[in-house]
């Protein structure tokens, strides 16, 4: 696919906003990480002593999608390694929350967005990490 | 929740979705008859929604109304978003977010109807 992107004065070059794929891609962590926090903060002001783990493990999720949905957005050298490390992370967790799901199910008696792969999000979470340090990886100076 | 109702929103994204992933597949910008069908859906679903609103008054409420609620806010916004960014974005990619947006639909539906079906006293 042709990278169109048309730099502005403001942007960096590797801002993901600059671009249609980028925008998209914005989206989706948007949606995610606007869906993790609310799921969070209903999650721990109505029953936090059901699933302490779980649902702080949600809100920190939360704030994971957060910071890539801003860094990838932002781009230039900050930007990217906000992204960079935020993505990271999301990878990290997704495979470790994933496999601690379903091989020691006690400790996560309620889901979280990255519980069992993300299988309840229909893996985009697992995915999605995987898409976001292909657009860093990508756009590397 | 309106069973058939919610069938047919279901139903009408899914069939939208592919349309559009088939227009960003092709390389095509969104078309004025693209966004227009991406409005009339959000209409459909502004329907949904109020119906379910309007059940919040009279019968059995969900037991995690506040969830609801949460739901009903981001159902029904998000036809409206998906078309303003598509708009803007007046590339392949446009179409790309439109089917997207079609994609999360049906999943935030599903999700009214689960908490829906579980009533508390």
């Amino acid at each position: 696919m042709p990278d169109q992107s048309t730099p502005t004065a403001s942007r960096p070059r590797d801002a993901a906003l600059n671009t249609g794929v980028g925008r998209v891609l914005l989206l989706v962590y948007g949606v995610f990480a606007l869906s993790a926090s609310a799921r969070a903060l209903v999650q721990i002001s109505t029953h936090f002593s059901e699933a302490p783990l779980a649902y702080l493990l949600s809100a920190f999720a939360g704030l994971v999608y957060l910071a890539a949905t801003v860094g990838l957005a932002r781009g230039g050298p900050r930007g990217r390694m906000l992204a960079l490390i935020s993505c990271t992370v999301e990878l990290v967790g997704v495979l470790v929350v994933g496999v601690l799901s379903v091989v020691d199910a006690v400790a996560f008696p309620d889901d979280t967005v990255w519980s069992r792969f993300g299988s309840g999000y229909g893996y985009v979470p697992l995915v999605l990490p995987f898409i976001g340090l292909w657009w860093i990886w990508r756009h590397r100076a | 929740m309106n069973g058939a109702l919610s069938t047919v929103t279901i139903v009408a994204a899914l069939v939208l979705a592919a349309w559009y992933l088939l227009r960003a597949a092709l390389d095509r910008a969104p078309s004025r008859f693209d966004l227009l069908a991406m409005a009339v859906f959000g209409a459909l679903v502004t329907v949904l929604v109020v119906v379910a609103v309007v059940g919040l008054f009279d019968g059995s409420r969900p037991q995690e109304t506040g969830t609801f609620a949460g739901y009903l806010i981001t159902t029904v916004g998000f036809a409206p978003t998906a078309l303003v960014l598509a708009k803007m974005e007046p590339t392949r990619w446009g179409n790309l977010i439109l089917g997207i947006g079609c994609l999360i639909l049906p999943v935030l539906v599903l999700r009214l109807q689960q908490i829906a079906s579980v009533t508390g006293a």
